[in-house]
């Protein structure tokens, strides 16, 4: 019993408060929080997520959480930033938070995406809220002497965000739009065939499609290059307790199994998530 | 000094908050203390793997939400080898919920987790009962009976049994758990619901119906409670809708002699810590040096007879 007494508790995650610094449109679509707090950021790894209490909408309550992947985690100022977009309850009262207002969290939580050390150069594909998670992995590769090409895709050129993450962390940036549908799976293929043909493809990170994640299954298999995605699915606790966040995987067997999103991932290796 | 300790029947708690069954698990002790709960509930263990029902599993509602998980569950060898020597590592006593298909499966598998380690048995009897057209057990006092007896004779640990408010009659069922041997009835379940979104015209849970909970059931639980109380001397375990330590009062104050957090800790994984430290300082406040002395002291209002009696009709 005295190994109990011994135990120190450890507590990696923490429900608490965090002050709103910013809360602002940065295109017709998203948003960007930006919240503060005592060494919130500290820990926080790329792909890894925060579980909010979304405030009242003017028509409605929002009862759970809203999970939200992580767009950047500043140590220094003890900043954790956020991209999203305005889809139902949550987020709409998300909106409606003002500089100065709190805002109830819950991480960091999830595991988020790893570097392999042997890896020199790796591509990163994502499309549309997709490309708000992948932008910290970005400053990953950066500190981690990775290069990075990044192809980043969106219906509208306006809607292509984290351009400026990316090219300033040293990557290289290919934008792909279904205006001039240059997004198709077709286009992006012959993209990534030739960042691997240049040997610039060590690894593949994806996020936001499930195209998207299937072309880069394929290519992968094919090419012989790992990867990792990132997942969402609709969350209750983020804690790994209720099983509501379940997708279907391969398991270790070939056969198909339940992993939970929020306590298994959300990243996960490439291959292992079946489409939907 | 407040003193929180409670029994439950036979098994002394520290304190009278524990986990609801499928509303926690090992992850949450990266945000909590372990050690300052009243005891640990796990998830519903069952003899066979089971993958669960299809998504979506969880649907928001106005003050509660619905769930249809289907009890996934990685069957019994998964709680020996991980499940056990988890908890094991911390002080609170563990309570393994089981559930079956049959009287008879309940029976060998509570015979099976009767081992050093388990402290209890929460038999979780809501769910569909194949030997009688998948309806629940604890929807019938004669089912539940069956189901009870056969427990009873399985183990000698303590025997709690979750109980389905989706039954016309609950003090009937509770009295029946009594009767068979129960050690305590565990009150309630979720209460059987749905929700459609009218975008779609689809129902917004993968398998159409599921289970209300959430801060919208507990005036309804807090009901069955205190119908159960005054059917039973066995104790009673109140779970619905609690979420702060005021609600555990109004539980204890119906009769419950312990109470069980769930949806409330998806929405605040703290909430088990902030249930016990505010009923601690509610008896602090209020005077009362034994929080046990608070189950059942709800003071009636005098109502005569005739009102008793109109109250009743307009309800059924």
């Amino acid at each position: 019993m005295d190994s109990v007494h011994a135990m120190t508790p450890s507590f990696p995650v923490a429900e608490q408060s965090a002050a709103v610094i910013e809360n602002v449109a940065v295109n017709a679509e998203y948003r960007h929080l930006v919240i503060g707090g005592e060494a919130l950021a500290a820990d926080v790894v790329a792909g890894q997520f925060f579980h909010l209490l979304c405030p009242l909408a003017s028509d409605a309550a929002p009862f759970l959480r809203r999970p939200m992947s992580v767009y950047a985690a500043d140590r220094t100022h003890g900043r954790i930033e956020f991209l999203y977009k305005v889809t139902g309850t949550g987020t709409r009262g998300l909106a409606t938070l003002k500089a100065g207002e709190h805002i109830n969290i819950v991480g960091p939580l999830g595991h988020g995406f790893s570097l392999d050390p042997t890896w020199r150069n790796v591509v990163v594909v994502g499309r549309g809220v997709g490309l708000a998670t992948l932008a910290p992995l970005a400053r990953m590769a950066e500190r981690a002497g990775v290069g990075v090409t990044a192809i980043l895709s969106a219906r509208r050129p306006d809607l292509v965000m984290s351009i400026d993450v990316f090219r300033g962390c040293g990557a290289g940036v290919i934008t792909v739009t279904d205006t001039d549908r240059s997004s198709e799976v077709a286009n992006v293929e012959r993209l990534l065939r030739g960042v691997a043909a240049k040997n610039k493809a060590d690894a593949l990170f994806t996020c936001g499609s499930n195209r998207l994640l299937l072309l880069l299954q394929r290519l992968g298999r094919e090419l012989g290059i790992p990867g990792q995605v990132a997942l969402e699915q609709q969350m209750a606790c983020g804690l790994g307790m209720c099983f509501c966040c379940v997708r279907n995987f391969r398991g270790p067997d070939g056969a198909v199994e339940h992993r939970r999103v929020c306590w298994d991932g959300p990243v996960f290796d490439l291959q292992e998530p079946l489409s939907w | 000094m407040v003193d929180l300790a409670v029994d439950v029947g036979r098994l002394k708690l520290a304190n009278p908050v524990m986990p609801a069954s499928g509303t926690f698990s090992d992850g949450l002790a990266r945000v909590i203390d372990f050690n300052r709960l009243g005891a640990f509930v796990i998830k519903t263990v069952t003899r066979e793997l089971r993958a669960g029902n299809p998504t979506p599993r969880v649907a928001e509602t106005a003050g509660g939400m619905l769930n249809s998980i289907g009890i996934p569950s990685k069957g019994v060898d998964y709680f020996f080898r991980e499940t056990l020597p988890f908890y094991g590592r911390f002080f609170p006593p563990l309570v393994a919920s089981i559930s079956a298909p049959t009287a008879d499966g309940f029976a060998s598998l509570a015979a099976d987790i009767s081992v050093a380690g388990v402290a209890a048995i929460e038999a979780n009897i809501s769910c569909p009962n194949l030997e009688e057209d998948g309806r629940a057990f604890a929807i019938t006092p004669q089912a539940t009976a069956g189901v009870v007896a056969r427990l009873r004779a399985a183990t000698r640990l303590p025997l709690w049994i979750k109980l389905t408010p989706n039954t016309g009659d609950i003090a009937e069922v509770a009295r029946a758990a009594e009767a068979n041997g129960a050690d305590a009835v565990v009150v309630a379940n979720t209460i059987l619901a749905m929700s459609i979104d009218v975008g779609t015209f689809r129902p917004r849970l993968g398998s159409v119906t599921g289970g209300l909970s959430g801060p919208a059931v507990k005036p309804v639980i807090l009901r069955q409670v205190y119908q159960c109380a005054r059917a039973v001397k066995i104790d009673i375990i109140g779970c619905g809708g609690i979420a702060c330590g005021s609600d555990a009062v109004e539980y204890m104050l119906a009769g419950a002699k312990a109470i069980q957090v769930g949806t409330a800790t998806f929405i605040h994984p703290t909430a088990l810590i902030r249930v016990i430290d505010e009923l601690e300082d509610f008896c602090d406040r209020r005077g009362f040096t034994r929080a046990s002395a608070l189950t059942g002291a709800l003071m009636h209002t005098g109502a005569d007879e005739t009102d008793v009696e109109w109250h009743q009709e307009a309800g059924e």
